[in-house]
């Protein structure tokens, strides 16, 4: 099977609508950005608190949010998620100003949770949210002294079998019924009847609690920024030299409009930059660059078989060739990000997000930006060349006279 | 050309088995599979649960310290050569920045003694520097060199006391090392894997007063219970049961009653050092801070012959008769070995931290969380990976099983990687995976497409084969060696989760020319020996 045999597309003579496509997103993504008052940083860069809880059951947000802005001064957040699989989880963060903040607004949610939902004053255990130590430590003694003799060892092994079992999918960290333990292993009508009596169920499990403090925040953000940029530059110094400097000036400027689209995008659909999402938006960069570095390089064999062609006509030439292995290499590639970000929950909502947005823009830029920009500069020369009697005569085609003669291998 | 294919799949199933050994081990059963595969592919603590911390040390902690020594020490040597001065302080610093800024001022030494105070300082305090502020007044401070010797010395000692702390937790793979530009920023990254109790965690680790040297009231008793009996039930006033470390698996339980106030504690405690005895027996010898050694001293002087106990934890680590009066710096002898006064003094050392440490990130993620997005990334990753077979197979046919084992194996030689490299796989290195594997079906489509240009312009099957990897060699290399350079860069001056993004990839890529371009060559050329007739290709 063969989908794209002999085209061709006269891809530079359509590149217009395509690159002010890009700046018309570009704009949209910056004013997007200026309208909401900067990048919206996950609290991976800007610091705070961020809790992940579990609920029952459809959480009221009203309630959560109200109780938070109560306790805790600032900007608060409180939302739910979108994905399917995060059903009846609620993302609570808040801001934070300073590192001693750090254990106090921990604290003060714990709190709010346990006023609003659970059940403060009973002296119980809430065994929803309780670890393998602190249930250990609840049972020991009411066990001794209801009479079920079991060494730590065994009551170590029962205590993990249960956390094991709340915390394995689907309970995912909750269950509604204590009876459901009484099948473990090890478990026997005395356990059951001390764990009924020291613990209760909340209607709720805390999954994820994350706190950054500003000072890292803000260095994490610098150091991922520098090494990003760092890392382009490599890359323009390698294609500089393995094709000409224009190439690389190129596929750099191909790459970074790729990912302020992305950044762009990030910010229209309200979605954070956190620490997994630049780990993409990395990704991304090496994607895109792979797709310019390969239309690049039929560009540069055919500039040594057609000698007299002109560029413009001999990049469409290269990129109709390439065309189905980049219409394939897209696709698959696309196939299992898409998959990423049907299937693959929260945690990754993000990363594979970036990812689709990324190899959608990255696609198109290879052909749409950078081949453009390096046309742009060869006419741009040649034009001076014309003006230069001495050079009037140096043939255009012989321009990349700095690739290696391997390369025609 | 036999030989040279026979010689090629030696290299590729001697690869597969290595690989595969890396990854599973040689298991008996099904069950020991999934165990040796969960242990040589390590999961980080983003994907199945744990506590990660980042802490910083208050080196200027340590930096005041010795500075208040100093000056304690100086006061004393004033005196001794009949300087008179005015006054000594030592200034106050709240930021670790500032920790350069701690100086001791000394104000009104008369000018007539000012050429003999300058020759004590020099002379006593080579690690100070004396600066004059006018003709009756100095301040001195850490020479640069010795300050970042100090802070880095803080920062070891602090690595190694909450290294020491956790051990007690009893966890078997948690990690704790310098963090980011840790000479600079005084930074340490604990990890605690399957901790979910992180409250509890940074308790143990931030404490510091949790060494103490008890008297021993009485005991040994052979348990709890037959402590309780001693003392009809109820235990004396002011003193409490405490139980000795067991040394080995059938060491016999011992218990000691104590007094419940320690007679000196972590805090006080500067330094520790395991050496021999004239007579070459083991001891731990071990200094006080000025004001703990004046204790101790009334203490040890009030109390010859009986005996202290040296408490961690609430567990007894060494129980020991005193014999004089010890001030600030004493010895434990008639240890019974080597590694017996190592531990000693690794454990008097762990009960202070050398400096506050302070939280500057705490992540935990519930083991649920960790289960939940294992479960949803492997489907995902496996309805992408089966998606990208089947549209493989679909368009190169024959053709696409080559690139299918070629991705296949490139996996393997990755996982495998990071099984024998010991490293850990994050979402951000599963990133990294997802631009190999990404990548990897590139260079096979790279090559087909090429073969079938081959195809098209003429050629025979074997020459457009030949000509179809030549050719896509050069782009493949130069796809894979601009990544590698960006990884290089990324991984330079990247933190954390960059870096783990650039290991795997780089990995991977290595694995990719492997496979895409050597496997799947031996493939096409085992297929093609002694067809030279071959018309057609399934390509």
């Amino acid at each position: 099977m063969e989908l794209f045999k002999n085209t061709n597309f006269d891809f530079l003579g359509k590149k217009w609508p395509f690159i002010i496509a890009s700046l018309v997103l570009t704009v949209a993504g910056f004013g997007s950005i200026i309208l909401q008052g900067g990048i919206k940083f996950g609290i991976d860069f800007k610091g705070g608190t961020l809790m992940t809880v579990k609920f029952d059951d459809k959480p009221n947000l009203e309630k959560i949010r109200s109780a938070v802005n109560a306790r805790i001064q600032g900007e608060n957040t409180v939302q739910d998620f979108t994905d399917p699989a995060a059903k009846n989880e609620v993302e609570i963060g808040t801001e934070m100003k300073n590192e001693t903040q750090l254990n106090i607004n921990r604290r003060a949610l714990e709190e709010i949770l346990l006023n609003n939902f659970g059940q403060p004053n009973n002296g119980k255990l809430d065994f929803n949210n309780a670890s393998q130590q602190s249930l250990v430590e609840r049972l020991r003694d009411p066990l001794a002294r209801a009479g079920v003799a079991m060494s730590d060892q065994q009551l170590q092994a029962v205590a993990k079998a249960m956390m094991d079992y709340r915390d394995t999918p689907p309970r995912s960290g909750l269950i509604h019924d204590f009876a459901d333990l009484s099948s473990l292993p090890g478990v026997n009508a005395g356990i059951m009847n001390t764990l009924k009596q020291e613990c209760y169920l909340a209607p709720y499990h805390i999954l994820k609690t994350e706190m950054v403090g500003p000072k890292v925040g803000a260095e994490l953000r610098n150091k991922a920024v520098y090494a990003t940029l760092y890392a382009l530059a490599g890359m323009l110094v390698y294609i500089a030299f393995r094709f000409e400097w224009i190439y690389g000036l190129g596929a750099v400027i191909a790459v970074f409009h790729d990912t302020l689209i992305t950044i762009g995008l990030f910010s229209i659909f309200h979605e954070e930059i956190s620490m997994t999402v630049i780990a993409a938006l990395l990704t991304l960069v090496g994607y895109s660059m792979n797709d310019t570095i390969v239309i690049f390089d039929r560009i540069r064999e055919n500039i040594k078989i057609m000698r007299r062609e002109p560029l413009e006509s001999l990049m469409n030439k290269s990129i109709n060739q390439t065309l189905s292995r980049t219409i394939m290499t897209s696709g698959l590639t696309f196939l299992t990000v898409i998959a990423l970000f049907l299937f693959g929950g929260p945690v990754l909502h993000g990363f594979s997000f970036a990812l689709v947005c990324g190899i959608i823009v990255g696609t198109y830029s290879s052909v749409f930006i950078a081949c453009p920009i390096v046309l742009f500069w060869h006419n741009y020369s040649d034009r001076r060349r014309k003006v230069a009697p001495v050079m009037a005569s140096a043939p255009r085609a012989d321009a990349p006279r700095k690739s290696p003669s391997k390369a025609a291998k | 050309m036999k030989n040279n294919i026979s010689w090629r799949a030696v290299v590729i199933v001697a690869t597969i088995v290595l690989c595969v050994f890396g990854i599973i081990g040689v298991p008996k059963s099904g069950a020991e599979l999934k165990q040796n595969f969960s242990k040589n592919i390590r999961l980080g603590l983003d994907l199945k649960g744990g506590t990660h911390l980042v802490m910083q040390v208050q080196v200027q902690d340590a930096v005041k310290a010795d500075a208040e020594q100093t000056a304690d020490r100086l006061k004393e040597d004033l005196r001794k050569q009949a300087i008179t001065y005015g006054g000594m302080d030592v200034n106050e610093v709240s930021r670790v920045e500032d920790a350069n800024k701690v100086a001791i001022s000394i104000k009104g030494i008369p000018s007539t003694q000012s050429s003999s105070f300058r020759s004590l300082v020099s002379e006593r305090y080579p690690t100070y520097i004396l600066t004059a502020q006018n003709s009756t007044d100095y301040t001195m401070q850490l020479k640069p060199t010795d300050l970042l010797d100090l802070e880095s010395d803080t920062v070891k000692r602090a690595i190694d006391t909450i290294g020491n702390r956790i051990d007690e937790l009893g966890l078997a793979e948690k990690s704790v090392q310098p963090y980011g530009q840790s000479s600079s920023t005084f930074q340490i990254l604990i990890q605690l894997p399957g901790v979910d109790d992180p409250a509890r965690a940074k308790e143990l680790i931030g404490t510091a007063a949790v060494l103490e040297i008890c008297d021993v009231k009485d005991g040994p008793y052979a348990s709890r219970e037959e402590g309780l009996a001693k003392h009809g039930g109820i235990l004396p006033l002011g003193t409490k049961l405490a139980r000795a470390k067991p040394r080995g698996s059938g060491d016999v339980e011992q218990w000691y009653l104590l007094g419940k106030t320690p007679v000196v504690n972590g805090a006080e405690m500067r330094n520790a050092r395991a050496g021999q005895d004239e007579f070459r027996k083991w001891e731990t010898s071990f200094t006080l801070s000025q004001d703990g050694g004046r204790r101790f001293g009334r203490y040890t002087e009030a109390n010859i012959g009986n005996r202290l106990a040296v408490v961690l934890d609430n567990q007894i680590v060494s129980v020991a008769t005193i014999q004089a009066r010890i001030e600030d710096s004493g010895r434990i002898t008639g240890l019974g070995s080597e590694d017996e006064a190592v531990d000693l003094s690794r454990y008097l050392r762990s009960g202070s931290l050398p400096a506050r440490v302070i939280t500057n990130e705490e992540r935990s993620i519930g083991p649920s969380l960790g289960a939940d997005s294992i479960h949803q990334g492997i489907v995902a990753g496996i309805a992408g990976l089966l998606a990208v077979i089947v549209a493989m197979l679909v368009y190169y046919k024959r053709a696409g099983v080559n690139a299918v084992l070629a991705l296949i194996l490139n996996t393997v030689v990755l996982l495998a990687a990071v099984s024998y490299f010991h490293a850990v796989l994050t979402l951000p290195g599963i990133a990294g995976i997802i631009l190999t594997i990404g990548m990897a079906v590139d260079s096979n489509v790279l090559i087909f497409e090429r073969i079938r240009e081959e195809l098209r312009g003429g050629k025979s099957v074997i020459a457009a084969v030949d000509a179809g990897f030549g050719k896509a060699w050069w782009t493949i290399v130069d796809t894979h060696v601009t990544t590698v350079v960006s990884c290089a860069f990324l991984f330079l001056f990247g933190e954390g989760p960059v870096r783990g993004f650039a290991v795997t990839l780089v990995i991977g890529l290595v694995a990719n020319v492997f496979t895409a371009v050597f496997v799947s060559r031996t493939i096409f050329d085992y297929e093609l020996a002694g067809r030279r007739q071959l018309q057609e290709l399934s390509i």
